[in-house]
């Protein structure tokens, strides 16, 4: 088991969201505020890991042709779980993530670990790949949420800092509100920023390629 | 329900609140399956035939759950039905229309993932939509995603041809920039409003 390796596969070299390209939909529509990328990055974080320490324990239980049905329920359940924990403490960020909890289930990260890595490998390498890869679409997550909300809107960390309760807290201003890029707080805002962040990851890949490569 | 409400229902899942453009549902098989129109189209064809079909079946079951006092059981409830249904669906097709299943054939196994699908049954239940209402909204809101990704699939055909952009945006950004201008002009109808 090799920690740091995996760790830097999932942050970097096989980033789920910049260079897999799995689980898009959620990572685009909840990065509006800080408090939503935060708390959408953990839930999937501590789903992830759950589901491929489960499947991995049951990797040879489960028969090969319904292997992705039974994924589907594993991931289910804990999904089931994290929303009702949700709702029942954390009950701001359940309504402004709305829809986007349940549908965790089909967030192709999930199941896409778990069949290319929970299916064929121990528990414990499983667990450090589901916390590597939680951590690397976290990241992913909150760095969209700072571009959108710091050039949108002027702030920075809204429903978390500058007062308020928990998810109506206004966030810090840095610049006054009227300067900023509205769109980018739209919808439209989603594709594009996500479209330049690849774009980003794949320049400084292309560059490091290169860079092994005069070595 | 009246005819207006439906209208408005099929209104907004076509064109104000569409499920790529302004809900962020289903945004992966968007981008996977939008390489060429013919596979787009087909993609966007079984999707809402699936769409349709999830919408009755989840609203039935849903019921069930709420009558035996179960509804925080709904996500579980509904991923299963889904698979089963398009594996069913699957299945149909290869049986009695096999040139359709051959025309879709890779594609049906996917549509289990597709968050439009769920989301469509989800939002349903949030909206509290009549049966007839949710099938218009499944139905609607899946001829959304046709649209959505026949016009993605025609400008992507072109996108492959031409090489203009920095390398650095070749393959998926540009996608995405092509994408999101897309969204700018789908924003174009959000002031839209049936009488």
């Amino acid at each position: 088991m090799n920690f740091g390796k995996q760790l830097k596969e999932g942050l970097i070299t096989q980033n789920p969201v910049l260079v897999q390209v799995l689980g898009m939909c959620s990572t685009m529509a909840i990065t509006t505020s800080f408090f939503n990328g935060l708390g959408m990055g953990v839930s999937v974080l501590i789903i992830l890991t759950l589901s491929n320490i489960f499947i991995s324990l049951l990797r040879k239980i489960i028969p090969n042709e319904v292997r992705i049905a039974c994924y589907i329920v594993v991931i289910a359940g804990f999904v089931t779980c994290v929303d009702l924990l949700l709702k029942a403490f954390v009950p701001a960020l359940s309504s402004s993530l709305g829809v986007f909890i349940p549908l965790i289930v089909v967030n192709c990260i999930i199941l896409g670990r778990a069949e290319g890595f929970a299916s064929k490998n121990g528990v414990g390498a499983s667990a450090v790949d589901g916390i590597c890869q939680g951590i690397g679409y976290t990241l992913v997550l909150i760095a969209m949420c700072v571009v959108r909300e710091f050039l949108g809107s002027g702030k920075f960390g809204g429903g978390l800092l500058g007062g308020g309760g928990l998810g109506s807290a206004p966030g810090l201003t840095i610049f006054p509100e009227e300067f900023g890029i509205k769109i980018l707080t739209l919808p439209v805002g989603g594709f594009l920023t996500l479209g330049a962040l690849i774009a980003v990851m794949q320049w400084a890949l292309a560059k490091s390629k290169k860079k092994k490569e005069a070595k | 329900m009246s005819v207006t409400t439906l209208l408005a229902i099929s209104l907004g899942a076509i064109l104000t609140n569409n499920f790529i453009f302004s809900q962020f549902l289903g945004i992966c098989p968007f981008l996977g399956v939008s390489k060429k129109i013919d596979t787009a189209v087909g993609m966007g064809a079984a999707v809402t035939f699936v769409m349709g079909l999830a919408s009755a079946v989840c609203f039935g079951v849903n019921k069930i759950l709420v009558a035996m006092g179960l509804g925080y059981m709904q996500t579980v409830a509904f991923i299963l039905v889904i698979a089963g249904l398009v594996q069913f669906v699957e299945m149909f097709l290869k049986k009695n229309i096999p040139t359709l299943y051959t025309a879709l054939g890779v594609y049906l196994p996917l549509i289990t993932t597709n968050c439009a699908v769920l989301g469509v049954a989800l939002l349903n239940v949030q909206n509290d939509y009549s049966f007839i209402g949710s099938v218009v909204y499944g139905i609607t809101g899946g001829l959304g995603f046709l649209l959505a990704i026949f016009l993605f699939a025609a400008v992507r055909e072109q996108l492959e041809v031409s090489s203009e952009n920095p390398k650095a945006f070749d393959g998926f950004p540009i996608a995405l920039v092509t994408a999101g201008l897309m969204a700018l002009a789908f924003m174009g109808f959000s002031g839209l409003k049936v009488w």
